[in-house]
Order: structure tokens, then sequence, then C-alpha cells
């Protein structure tokens, strides 16, 4: 975590994470170390070559594959490992009598496993069906030229805070029917739950209770005055004709924000840092803007932003190595997108390649269920940035900020034009 | 030509429908199928063999 901005309006410490230097990173690697946050790359290269499932103690412990075949077939490990935990550093203790407690607002279906993941993930995929999509995409891109317009003029811009990171939090605000001028807490709610609370779990926990209250008198309203937005709609569904549970509409809501906003503005982060540094790229986009769907699975690929983990429920023999039950096993899917065995010069950014069976929204039953809107919004940002502002680059000197841990973009992008 | 979508692998991440939107349609949930009986003409041999190739779950095969 390389948050720089350690002040919140709570209080509480956001600053990056404390590690000790790593000198084997076999046995003894660091998600939150820096040179690994900025530059993961040679890093999973080497591991690669020499120790494909990495271990460490650290933060807990977990267990680091690199291989694209590896994460693959790991994520397609169910029942034995679970997604009921997905972050590597455990929440704090849990009693679920206390309604603050972590688990009575968890994130249904990326941290359920079968039978519940099947109807919870059921429950929201048509929101997020390509045509369901495509309905989105007006107010996608009414919001992103809003936004280059308030900056346009300027010929500089933090492109990851001022632009990036406005877009997801109100589509997905639009989305929910929540109110989008709340965005500015939603992006400090979600820093506080998958930034600074990666490695704080006492953080996690305060921010984790703010979503949950938001949500629950949201449901609250929607039974009173029922809208045309999802949460209304989840608080209609049934399930085995049964209403579906307040607190597991709250989850999935909770999920809907928190995975709907840090990933995709990370990703579009990570396109903007590609195409302010490879002028080549960017001209072939703003040349042909037809090369807009393949460059942003391309760039997907090499910038994948998610790690989430799984944890062991029976032992395991994998590759040489054993899991034992409450191991963590990081999906290294961002790794596995720079394998040369899956892909050819793999480190080599071609936004016209082809053969791309890329894995930065999983595999499996637990694949993003919101890739579409994901790359609705990538393709808008980008198409509409490069549209308005076809030449830019980075400010001279600029320094350029990056979180990571299990969600990596970058957080400070300077650029000019 | 014939393109075979396996509905037991189909996770729904919708490349083929992107790329071969004349061959492949989806459900409401996102699961992808071939249109009709999954024949190719030969102006869409070229994204039949694309959705094979951005496929993540190896859901798609073609049967010449």
């Amino acid at each position: 975590m390389t948050e720089t901005d350690a002040s919140t309006s709570d209080g509480l410490d956001f600053a990056a994470a404390t590690t000790e230097p790593v000198s084997d990173w076999t046995t003894d690697y660091d998600i939150f170390d820096p040179d690994y946050v900025a530059d993961p790359f040679p890093i999973w290269d080497d591991l690669r070559e020499g120790c494909p499932v990495a271990h460490t103690d650290r933060w807990q412990g977990s267990w680091l594959p690199t291989k694209y075949d590896d994460v693959v077939a790991l994520a397609r490990m169910v029942p034995e490992l679970s997604s009921t935990d997905p972050i590597v550093v455990k929440p704090p203790s849990d009693d679920t009598s206390d309604p603050n407690a972590y688990s009575t607002v968890n994130a249904p279906p990326i941290s359920s496993d079968p039978p519940v993941h099947t109807w919870s993930r059921r429950l929201i995929l048509p929101a997020f069906s390509p045509k369901a999509t495509e309905a989105h995409e007006p107010f996608t891109r009414q919001l992103c030229r809003d936004l280059i317009a308030g900056f346009i003029d300027r010929g500089s811009v933090d492109a990851a805070g001022e632009y990036a990171q406005q877009i997801p939090p109100r589509v997905i605000a639009h989305l929910l029917g929540v109110d989008p001028d709340r965005a500015d807490d939603f992006v400090e709610w979600v820093n506080g739950v998958l930034g600074a609370g990666l490695s704080r779990p006492e953080v996690r926990q305060h921010y984790r209770t703010k979503i949950r209250e938001f949500f629950m008198a949201e449901i609250a309203d929607r039974k009173a005055n029922p809208k045309d937005d999802l949460i209304s709609e989840l608080l209609a569904a049934e399930v085995d004709g049964e209403p579906v549970p307040d607190l597991h509409v709250a989850g999935t809501c909770n999920l809907l924000l928190v995975a709907g906003i840090d990933t995709t503005w990370s990703s579009i982060g990570a396109a903007l840092w590609h195409l302010a540094t490879h002028p080549a790229d960017r001209q072939l986009l703003v040349d042909d803007p037809s090369k807009l769907d393949n460059g942003i699975e391309e760039l997907l690929r090499a910038y994948a932003p998610v790690t989430m983990a799984r944890v062991v429920k029976e032992q395991t023999e994998f590759q040489g190595v054993t899991f034992e039950p409450g191991d963590k096993i990081l999906m290294n899917f961002p790794g596995a997108n720079r394998d040369p065995e899956a892909f050819e010069n793999p480190d080599v950014v071609d936004l016209e390649r082809q053969r791309n069976r890329h894995v930065a929204f999983g595999v499996g039953i637990h694949r993003c269920a919101g890739s579409n809107l994901a790359r609705l919004e990538m393709q808008v940002a980008i198409g509409e940035f490069l549209a308005a502002i076809p030449e830019f680059r980075l400010a001279d000197g600029a320094e350029v900020t990056w979180a990571g841990g299990q969600v990596r973009g970058p957080r400070k992008l300077p650029i000019v034009f | 030509m014939k393109i075979i979508v396996d509905s037991e692998k189909c996770e729904g991440h919708n490349r083929c429908y992107a790329l071969a939107p004349d061959l492949i349609e989806v459900d409401d949930y996102g699961y992808a199928s071939a249109i009709g009986d999954g024949t190719v003409p030969p102006e869409h041999a070229e994204a039949a063999q694309l959705a094979v190739d951005n496929c993540p779950e190896y859901a798609i095969t073609i049967e010449s």
C-alpha cells in the first residue's frame, strides 16, 4: 500500500504499510514491499523460473503462484479452496452476534462458496449482461466529457485522482441508485477497505461498518419507496420463493461498491499511465479508435489490477508444495498474464495482440461479475480522453505513485498536454 | 465450418460475443451460445477464430 495521503475524515491511519526489506522473494515475499507495489513484473519473472509457487510468513502468511496454468488451476479448485476470506490479512475477531461484526456484512458472491455463491451470483448477473451494461454508456460518456471539460483548459491534470478515480464511483452510484454526489465518501470508504484496510484490519472493519450502515439505510428507504434501481431489484428478488435477507442485499451492495470502484479506477489509471509513457501506442489509438476494444484487452492483460485470495479447506498437494487448511493462496492473475508459456512476448504491450486469453477478470465460477461494465468504463474513459486530449505525457519530474498489495493501480499520475 | 460453445465451460466473459456478434448470442445472465446451428459463413471465419483464441475458459471450438 503506497497511499501517501495519510489523513482521513475519520482520523484513521492510511499511511503505507510498514515493511522490512526482502532478501529472498521465494520464501519471504512481501506484497506491500514498495518495489513489489511499484514494479512486480521482474519479481514474478524470477519466481516463475525458480520457484513458481512462492511462500511467505509475512502478513499472516500466503502462497504466491506465478504461472498461468497454475493460477488458472488454483482458481478452479473448488471446494478445496474457499473464497470466504479473500483478503490476505485476516479481519478483526469476529463475533457474529455483534451487528458490527465483519461477517454480518460480507460481500457475496465474491466472498462465498457454492451453494450460496451460485444463487447470489445469479441474482446480480442480469444487471451486468452486455445488454444491461450498454444502458449505462450514455451516462458514462457524459460523465467523462464533463470531467475532461473541468481540466482541459489547464494543460495538466492528475489523471489518476482527477479523472480515473472520479468515474467508477459515479457509475456505480448511478447503477445502484444512490447519491452520486457522495462519490468522495465512496472513494474514502473504498480506500479504507481495499487500500489502507488491506494491511490494517481495524481500518477495514471501520469502513465496512460505514458501508453497511449506509446500505441498510438505503434498503430501508427502498422498502418504503421502491425505485427503478438495482437495490430495489435485489429487494424484490426471490430465491426459492423467499425474499433475499436485507444483510445479504447490503453485502452484495458492499461488493458492488468496493469491487466496482477501486479495481476499475486502477485499470483506467494504469491504461492512462501506459499511454502517457508509450507515445506510439497512444498514437495508434488516436489514429484508429476502432482499435480501442482490442487495445483495452491488452492493457487489461498487462496491468491486471486484482489479486484476491482463497483459503485452503483441505490439505492439498500442488506442484511440489503442500497447502494446509487455513493457508491463503493469492490468485495472481496479474502474474499469470505475464507468463511467457501463455503469451508470446508477455512483457511487450501489443495493443494489436490477437490471441489474448488473459485472466484479468479471473476464471471459473468467480469470474468478475462486473467485467462488462468495467470494459465499458475503460473504453469510454480512454476513448473520450484520447478524443479530447490526443497528445499527453507525464509531467516533468512527475512522481507517479502506485497502490498495491491486492489491487494495483496508479494513485497519482501527473500529466501535461 | 461450425462454432461450438461448451456451456459447461462458459463463465460469461463475453469476449466471444464482442468479437463475433454474428455468430454468438448471450442470455440474460451473459452465458454464450452459438447462433442457430453454429454454421460459420466464410466471411466470419476470422471472427470465429478470434472468439476461440480469446476465451479464457477454452469453451469455444471450431469444427470443420
